[in-house]
């Protein structure tokens, strides 16, 4: 890393800075100025600067972590675009989607007028997002929800992020954590006052802002005494992005008798069959039961991307606090995941669920890494973890990684694991029934995930289980 | 119901079929019409099983030779599910367990699909249930089968019974029953026997695999086979059933064997 700080300080002032500001997009490569210039382009305050820079000053003393059970070439931090302004949709109808995509939608069965937004088409004049959005704002502006991009949290609302941004990741926090802390352009932010229970789901897709989020997404989500939330993030459909590396934040906070639930679906490119491409999702993903009885619930279901890295964790400091982690983790071809969860039990009576489905099929590695830490003053603490590998063909993997750490004598942690593998039988079986093989795969599939599926909201559930369908389609038989 | 002027159903004509590349069918000749029940004995290893999974199109069993029709259509050109579609049936001896997947989901997706290729109406879930609660009832089979998963922690008698429930379901015009009997108490043979025989009528045909006798009390075929070595060796009524029982297989084998080296 001190080639870049050497590149840094020997290199010349030739680029005019004061012109870059008028650019729409800042050159290549990761320092000092690229961070400047993207906090001046956001108007930011001194102090997020400040965040950006110590952030930044950090990661150069890191090293990309080697543990994931995970291979990729090494990642050229310098030839990476660190700031682009939002720019105009590239398509002009319908017409220039790739058909396949089209395809898909058909089969997720999104409606008609979203598929256009989805597939990147100018869409103004088909879909009114204007007065959803608008609609949709006013109802969470009645009750005093906050919910809104990160910039404009900045903007508006600049002590409510002061105060609990980095405070669960902090910017030193792991390699990713801090890369995202010195370079994060959008995201979202919400805000759910004291007392209040969020009347409908909160969903980035009605995330009011068109500005797209981009790879460096930072969301931070505060639910104060006794308030309660669900927030969904992602879309069934696929998602195209010619960024591929990903490295995101997430932080909940959960005060006194709080509630979150964070459901996410995420089916971002993952390459084609032979592996090329895709995109390297790494992520960072905590919540903070701070108080007590508060509640944290992650539910991830998986599917794309080609790289996975991606631990959504509880820290469970309130006494009687509860950290949820359900996942479906599916991957096909040459996809790799490593991904898991973290329960650190710090508070008396602290409770944690952790159930785990992995699916593998074609010739992708599916691995779940988890840690359970009880701290020597969570008496009475209680987790249980289920993690349950499927395997599909015989040429993926699957692993699990478990960590236990209990310093109080008092806990109790239970863990249980099975592999099992959709049999030639199986199928058979199915097929003597007059059901087809991609039908029977979808189905026991659906089975096997059942009790992550229920803690989906209804919606989600029902198209994350077409798009677990249509993710295998092809790989049995 | 011997009919000689039934609707042929089944036409199998020198059947010879390899698993792994070892030969277990050797030319099996068999003739199934519309109102008829067939009874297939024979020894451990013989090859009957085979033979009922290679009908149904079992991936593992390659059928080399001959030629199956099954109402006039070439069986071999027809995936396993579009034999069930066709109205092929199959009991398993062992049927499998898919935890997770629960039981009226997989037999109402099985009948829908089974329905719609045969151009009739599907049901929706609540209609379903009805449909499926009256073949319970009519088969004696306890309502809590329709919440558990496919066969997962059912006794031997519940899987079987679960397999006639599903035969009654998907009104196949040919069901093979692969020793639907065996790891059956005498209770539990009776009511399946019971159920077999509701569900036979003159327009369709049953094939039963059985080692014993038994089962042939309860449901009594118009022919019984006997294979051996992957041939069907003898055929008589259900009198040869009951000799059988007696005198064991020994005594056909060696009048098989005295019979080909005359012919040869």
């Amino acid at each position: 890393m001190s080639t870049v700080l050497d590149n840094l300080v020997n290199r010349p002032y030739q680029h005019g800075f004061r012109t870059e500001i008028e650019a729409e997009t800042a050159p290549k490569g990761l320092n000092e100025e690229t961070i400047r210039l993207i906090s001046t382009k956001k108007n930011e305050p001194e102090w997020l600067l400040e965040f950006r820079l110590k952030a930044y000053r950090h990661w150069l003393t890191m090293e990309e972590p080697k543990w994931p059970n995970v291979k990729y070439p090494k990642i050229d931090f310098q030839d990476i675009i660190y700031y682009s302004a939002p720019k105009p949709k590239k398509l002009k109808s319908m017409d220039e989607v790739d058909p396949e995509l089209l395809r898909t939608f058909e089969k997720l069965g999104v409606p008609m007028n979203e598929r256009a937004a989805l597939a990147g088409v100018a869409v103004d004049v088909i879909f009114d997002s204007v007065s959803v959005a608008t609609t949709y704002k006013k109802k969470l502006a009645d009750v005093g929800i906050i919910f809104c991009s990160i910039s404009e949290a900045v903007r508006d609302h600049p002590e409510l992020v002061r105060k609990y941004m980095g405070s669960v990741v902090p910017p030193g926090d792991n390699y990713y954590a801090a890369l995202n802390s010195a370079v994060f352009t959008d995201g979202s932010f919400c805000f759910i006052p004291k007392g209040v229970k969020c009347p409908m789901e909160l969903s980035t897709y009605f995330r009011i802002n068109t500005e797209s989020s981009g790879q460096f997404e930072r969301t931070l989500i505060i639910a104060e005494e006794g308030a309660s939330v669900s927030y969904l993030e992602g879309c069934t459909a696929p998602k195209f992005d010619s960024n591929q590396l990903h490295a995101a934040v997430v932080e909940l906070v959960a005060l006194d008798n709080a509630r979150i639930k964070y459901s996410t679906v995420q089916n971002w490119y993952a390459g084609d069959e032979k592996g090329v491409g895709g995109i390297y999702n790494f992520v960072t993903k905590r919540g903070l039961c701070r108080g007590v009885n508060s509640h944290i619930s992650w539910t991830q279901v998986e599917t794309g991307s080609a790289i996975t890295w991606k631990y959504p964790s509880c820290v469970l400091l309130g006494d009687n606090s509860v950290g949820e982690f359900y996942s479906v983790a599916l991957t096909n071809h040459h996809q790799q995941a490593d991904t898991g969860t973290k329960m650190v039990h710090i508070g008396r009576n602290t409770k944690s669920t952790i159930v785990s489905k992995g699916i593998s099929a074609g010739q992708s590695n599916n691995s779940y890494r988890g840690l359970v830490r009880i701290g020597p003053k969570a008496e009475g603490a209680r987790n249980y973890s289920q993690c349950d590998s499927m395997l599909i063909g015989s040429k993926c993997g699957a692993n699990t990684f478990p960590y236990i750490q209990v310093q109080n004598a008092t806990a109790k942690v239970e863990h249980e694991a099975t592999t099992s593998k959709i049999g030639e039988d199986q199928l058979f079986y199915f097929q003597s029934r007059g059901i087809g093989n991609e039908e029977a795969v979808s189905m026991i599939i659906n089975g096997f995930c059942k009790d992550v599926f229920q803690q989906l909201p209804m919606e989600f559930a029902v198209e994350a289980t077409k798009l677990l369908g249509l993710k295998l389609e092809g790989s049995v038989g | 119901m011997l009919n000689p002027n039934g609707k042929v159903l089944l036409e199998v004509r020198g059947l010879t079929a390899t698993v792994a590349g070892v030969e277990i069918l050797k030319g099996i000749d068999l003739t199934v019409r519309a109102g008829e029940i067939h009874a297939i004995m024979g020894p451990n290893g013989s090859g009957k099983s085979t033979f009922a999974k290679a009908l149904a199109g079992h991936p593992a069993y390659e059928v080399a030779k001959g030629e199956v029709r099954f109402e006039g259509r070439n069986l071999f050109d027809m995936s396993a599910e579009d034999r069930a579609r066709a109205g092929l049936f199959l009991g398993f001896q062992y049927p499998v367990e898919i935890p997770g997947v629960s039981n009226s989901g997989f037999m109402r997706l099985a009948y829908n699909t089974v329905q719609s290729a045969r151009g009739r109406d599907e049901l929706d879930p609540l209609e379903f249930d009805d449909f499926v609660r009256e073949k319970m009832k009519m088969l004696e089979i306890d309502p809590s089968f329709l919440e558990r998963s496919v066969n997962e922690g059912f006794s031997g008698g519940e899987k079987k019974r679960n397999e006639i429930l599903q035969m009654a379901i998907l009104e196949p015009r040919l069901a093979i029953l692969d020793e639907t009997d065996s790891g059956l108490d005498i209770d539990a043979l009776r009511v399946v026997a019971g159920g077999v025989n509701r569900l036979l009528t003159p327009d369709n045909a049953c094939v039963l695999v059985t080692h014993y006798q038994r089962l042939l009390n309860y449901i009594v075929p118009d022919y019984v086979h006997v294979m051996e070595g992957g041939r069907i060796i003898k055929t008589g009524d259900k009198s040869l059933a009951l000799e059988l029982e007696s005198r064991g297989y020994d005594w056909v084998v060696d009048e098989y064997k005295a019979r080909v080296k005359v012919s040869a």
